[in-house]
């Protein structure tokens, strides 16, 4: 089977994430659409890695993924944080930024 | 898609099998993760999607990080964002009507067509070589080939990344940590603070809730001798929620109008 | 030679106004002794180099003193440095001996004013300041002296500034000064442009590389910082304003020394002027002017103070011309300055002296017969207006014949006319003094009841007599032996006598004596045998109407420089509101509007920064499949 596969697959997986990030407002949805987008990027790296023939793209993956879970660890806490201030989990609501 | 077609025909390889039957369910858990109302089913689906790219990364010689995927997506993150979504609200609805104005039809449209320049971008590529295969690669098994190139190529971005990974556990701490910047009041000075403040009527301290003898659960608003409930007697975030049970059917008379 | 006292000379007295500067109230009662002590050891040390001096060959006098590299730039090299010469010394114990003197006559006079601390702190300043001036060993140093006594004058000026009439006084001066001062940074300029150097000796050693033009614009330029500073035409204007300071102050700095500065300048650049005749022939003619100019105005004043400013105009009139007249007058053009800075100190003390007893009254119609009142005062006033006539043997006889005589040997049509008004100026001089003389101290009392003239104390008629008998005995002994020429003469280099003369001394003596006693005599006339009016005659000539008025001259200024000035200024206003102002407020505007228009997008919502995120990275893609095509 051509590996090519796995590459269509991610960069689909990659565009649902990216209209999920734009288009969903619960903050804890608007994160799992990050990590799926960082998921599709490390499935692109595994498959790289099997047509390369060397282990650079998997080690990359695995980078990803502590990185991942970093973020899902800090932006969670943030999330919480929001929530116990302004009693939702709406990104909307957090709009500081413009005044 | 003709291609595609064509490939379908050629592969009669176990791997193409797994990836045909896999390949569409795992675009269907993305896709209804992204339209799904609730955020728990989102996250249901997501923990699907984590397992199927595990699968897939083992499918192509990538046995120590489908393990890992299963143990740290689907085992802590995905079990982390359950957890926040107790913390925040199980139950609540995400409204999927849109409030900023004319963001979803261009949001949509730039991703599909980021989406088609990316695939027709892989679609052009040329390698200028055959598939390799880890065969090579993984001849010593595929956890100490990792373990070889982590430790000695990697090693300054592995011990970069272990600092960020301390450094976020610190942070998330610091981030949860709820500082109190006076003292927990004892029970005397809520005493006084109910007498001094507000009326009267409340210085005995809030209704319990539940109707008597007949549901004495936490989401029924205790009955007021009018016959009206008490919001007061519940907890505000039930009520935020919605989860209130109505009192009113409970009142003493209708139930002996009822017999 | 070299020495490392120099710079207590001028340490001195600028210690001094720093401790009461900056001690404040606490000064208050003993600052004034404190001033005066250290001026007058700023005096001792002076005449000790003086001695030491004396002993040295006329040669090796000179003496330097590096104090520190100052500005190193490229190939500009000015080192902080002192100088004294023979034509330093001199100033140096004029400054500081008349300076002395005023300080202790200050004692008396300012005892009764709140603010006398402030008053010695700002003397001492200034004795400071016109030391470094007369030391400095370069045009460079010359300068930061040269707006030190600029400052301190200032300050004196408007001394009582709570009287704007005062404090305006003190900002015309100011600016008049300014003018000048531009003249002289543009003289440095231009000397370093050409010259490459701004030291007196690198001056006068490279001077004669110059072209003859560089040379007269450098000189010109020196003339016009002279006539900011000495109140030479045209920048005259401001002296007779400047007499709004206390009465010492125009004793010591607009009569003695501060304003001969002038004359210090062009005789310190005498290489200049003798390579650049045109420059030296301006320096004349603007002598001559304004020497007539001054006395003009002297004999039109009834203000005491006024009528002596006119005349230390006219009196630096003559040392400006005998500057002029190049190494035949330069030394002659010094003597007059040191006489003159005794018998104008003098009868500025006087003027003082009288208005003290007067109740401050200014006004000579209010005077007469204070001689029997004051007969000190009247005594060492008398001095002075001896001195200044030039009757023999006092100072000014030697001096001011001296300089006529030598202008008349100029040569040609020049020569005759620049005697014949420095001639005039000597019996216009004899007329306005004894006016001033028989108006104050003789005739008829004509001041009002409440008034009580009185002689002042010792510490005011002391240094009076002592700068009296400077005024009497001065110029006998500058002239035994053409002492002060040899003195001078290292400095200025004095051609040798010329051999015919058109007029010889002895003639022009008795003719300027002739003038003076006519000049006094008309005075005597007009001011003795008549009774003089208290209130100033309305129907007078238009002639006399016009010298009340300083000939015109602050109409002139107003009308040529202030007005025109005033109008670009309010064009320059309009065309900075509507053109400049409108250009920064259109930059402005346009900044408003576009971010206005680009604030929309910043909505504030997280969602509506990712889509734009999402559509950069469409960018990037488009990009890449572009160049893969």
């Amino acid at each position: 089977m051509n590996p090519a596969n796995y590459l269509y697959v991610s960069a689909m997986l990659f565009t649902i994430g990216a209209i999920g990030v734009v288009v969903r407002r619960n903050a804890i949805v608007v994160f799992m659409c990050i990590e799926l987008m960082l998921n599709a990027a490390n499935l692109a790296f595994v498959t790289f890695a099997r047509i390369n023939g060397n282990l650079d793209g998997q080690v990359m993956a695995f980078f990803t993924m502590v990185v991942a879970a970093c973020e899902v660890v800090v932006g969670l806490a943030i999330i919480v944080t929001i929530y116990r201030s302004r009693r939702s989990a709406s990104v909307d609501d957090a709009s500081l930024l413009r005044r | 898609m003709i291609n595609l077609a064509l490939e379908v025909g050629k592969t009669p390889a176990p791997e193409a099998i797994l990836f045909w039957i896999l390949a569409p369910l795992v675009l269907l858990a993305a896709l209804g993760m992204l339209l799904a109302k609730k955020a728990v089913h989102s996250a249901i689906l997501m923990a699907w999607v984590m397992i199927t790219l595990a699968i897939f990364y083992i499918a192509q010689d990538a046995l120590f990080l489908g393990i890992v995927q299963i143990v740290v997506y689907t085992g802590a993150v995905m079990m982390l964002f359950l957890f926040i979504l107790m913390l925040v609200g199980i139950d609540s609805k995400d409204s999927l009507t849109e409030t900023i104005r004319g963001l979803r039809p261009i949001a949509i449209l730039a991703a599909v067509g980021f989406g088609g320049l990316l695939i027709s971008l892989i679609g052009r590529s040329t390698l200028g070589h055959d598939e390799v295969g880890l065969a090579t690669a993984n001849e010593a098994g595929n956890v100490p080939a990792l373990a070889q190139l982590l430790f000695s190529r990697y090693v300054w971005a592995f011990e970069v990344i272990s600092a960020l990974l301390i450094t976020a556990a610190l942070g998330a701490m610091v981030l949860a940590y709820n500082h109190r910047i006076t003292s927990r009041p004892t029970q005397r000075e809520l005493s006084e603070m109910r007498f001094r403040t507000g009326s009267l009527a409340n210085a005995a301290g809030l209704p319990n809730p539940g109707v008597f003898a007949l549901h004495d659960a936490v989401d029924v608003p205790a009955l007021l001798p009018d016959g009206t409930p008490a919001p007061n007697s519940i907890s505000a975030t039930l009520e935020a929620r919605g989860d209130i049970i109505d009192s009113r059917p409970f009142q003493l008379g209708e139930m002996e109008e009822e017999k | 030679m070299t020495s490392n006292a120099l710079v207590y000379l001028i340490a001195l007295p600028l210690f001094g106004a720093a401790v009461l500067m900056l001690a404040g109230r606490r000064a208050d009662r003993r600052g004034h002794i404190l001033a005066t002590v250290l001026s007058g050891g700023s005096f001792l040390l002076g005449l000790y180099e003086f001695s030491q001096m004396l002993s040295r060959s006329s040669e090796n006098r000179a003496v330097t003193q590096k104090l520190f590299s100052w500005i190193s730039v490229g190939s500009f090299k000015v080192d902080a440095g002192l100088m004294l010469d023979q034509l330093s010394i001199s100033f140096v114990l004029l400054i500081t001996g008349v300076g002395t003197l005023i300080h202790i006559y200050s004692i008396a006079y300012m005892s009764h004013d709140l603010d006398r601390r402030r008053f010695f702190a700002y003397l001492n300043l200034f004795v400071a300041a016109m030391l470094l001036l007369v030391l400095g060993d370069s045009y460079l140093n010359l300068y930061v002296g040269w707006e030190g006594v600029g400052l301190a004058s200032y300050l004196l000026i408007g001394f009582w500034n709570q009287k704007p009439t005062y404090a305006t006084a003190a900002k015309k001066a100011f600016v008049a000064n300014r003018v000048g001062d531009l003249g002289l940074s543009l003289a440095i300029m231009v000397a370093f442009a050409t010259l490459g150097t701004v030291s007196f000796s690198g001056v006068k050693e490279n001077a004669g590389q110059a072209s003859t033009a560089a040379l007269t614009a450098i000189g010109i330029l020196l003339l016009v910082a002279a006539t900011g500073k000495s109140a030479q035409l045209p920048l005259q204007a401001w002296l007779g304003d400047a007499m709004a300071g206390p009465t010492p102050v125009s004793a010591l700095i607009h009569a003695a020394t501060m304003v001969t500065a002038g004359v210090y300048l062009i005789t310190r650049s005498n290489f200049i002027f003798d390579a650049a005749p045109i420059a030296q022939l301006a320096v004349a003619i603007i002598g001559a002017i304004t020497l007539l100019f001054g006395a003009i105005i002297g004999a039109a004043k009834d203000d005491i103070k006024k009528a002596l400013a006119a005349s230390t105009t006219s009196q630096i009139g003559y040392m400006v011309l005998g500057a002029g007249l190049g190494p035949a007058g330069y030394a002659f053009a010094i003597m007059h300055l040191l006489a003159h800075g005794f018998f104008k100190a003098g009868l500025f003390l006087g003027a003082g002296s009288v208005m003290h007893g007067m109740n401050n009254e200014v006004n000579m119609r209010r005077y007469g017969g204070l001689r029997k009142f004051m007969p000190i005062t009247f005594a060492t006033f008398g001095a002075g207006y001896l001195s200044i006539l030039g009757v023999p043997p006092f100072a000014g006889f030697y001096s001011k014949d001296r300089i006529i005589e030598a202008a008349f040997n100029a040569g040609g049509v020049r020569g005759v006319l620049l005697g014949s008004a420095a001639l005039l100026g000597a019996a216009i001089t004899a007329f306005y003094m004894t006016r001033v003389v028989v108006m104050t101290f003789a005739g008829k009392a004509r001041w009002e009841e409440e008034v009580h003239p009185h002689e002042s104390p010792a510490l005011m008629w002391l240094p009076m007599v002592l700068i009296a008998f400077g005024s009497t005995f001065s110029g006998f002994l500058f002239t035994r032996g053409d002492a002060l020429r040899n003195w001078l003469a290292p400095v200025v280099e004095p051609v040798a006598a010329r051999e015919q003369e058109l007029l010889s001394p002895a003639l022009v003596s008795i003719l300027a004596l002739l003038l003076v006693v006519v000049g006094a005599g008309l005075a005597v006339m007009k001011y003795l045998r008549q009774d003089v009016p208290v209130v100033a005659p309305e129907d007078v000539s238009i002639f006399t109407r016009v010298a009340r008025r300083d000939l015109l001259q602050d109409d002139f200024n107003e009308a040529v420089f202030m007005r025109p000035g005033q109008h670009l200024t309010y064009a320059l206003v309009d065309i900075d509101e509507v053109i400049i102002d409108g250009a920064v407020r259109g930059v402005g505007r346009m900044a408003t509007g576009s971010a206005g228009a680009l604030r929309t997008t910043q909505t504030g919502f997280v969602r509506s920064y990712a889509m734009w995120i999402l559509l950069g990275a469409i960018g990037l893609i488009a990009a890449i499949w572009m160049v893969t095509l």
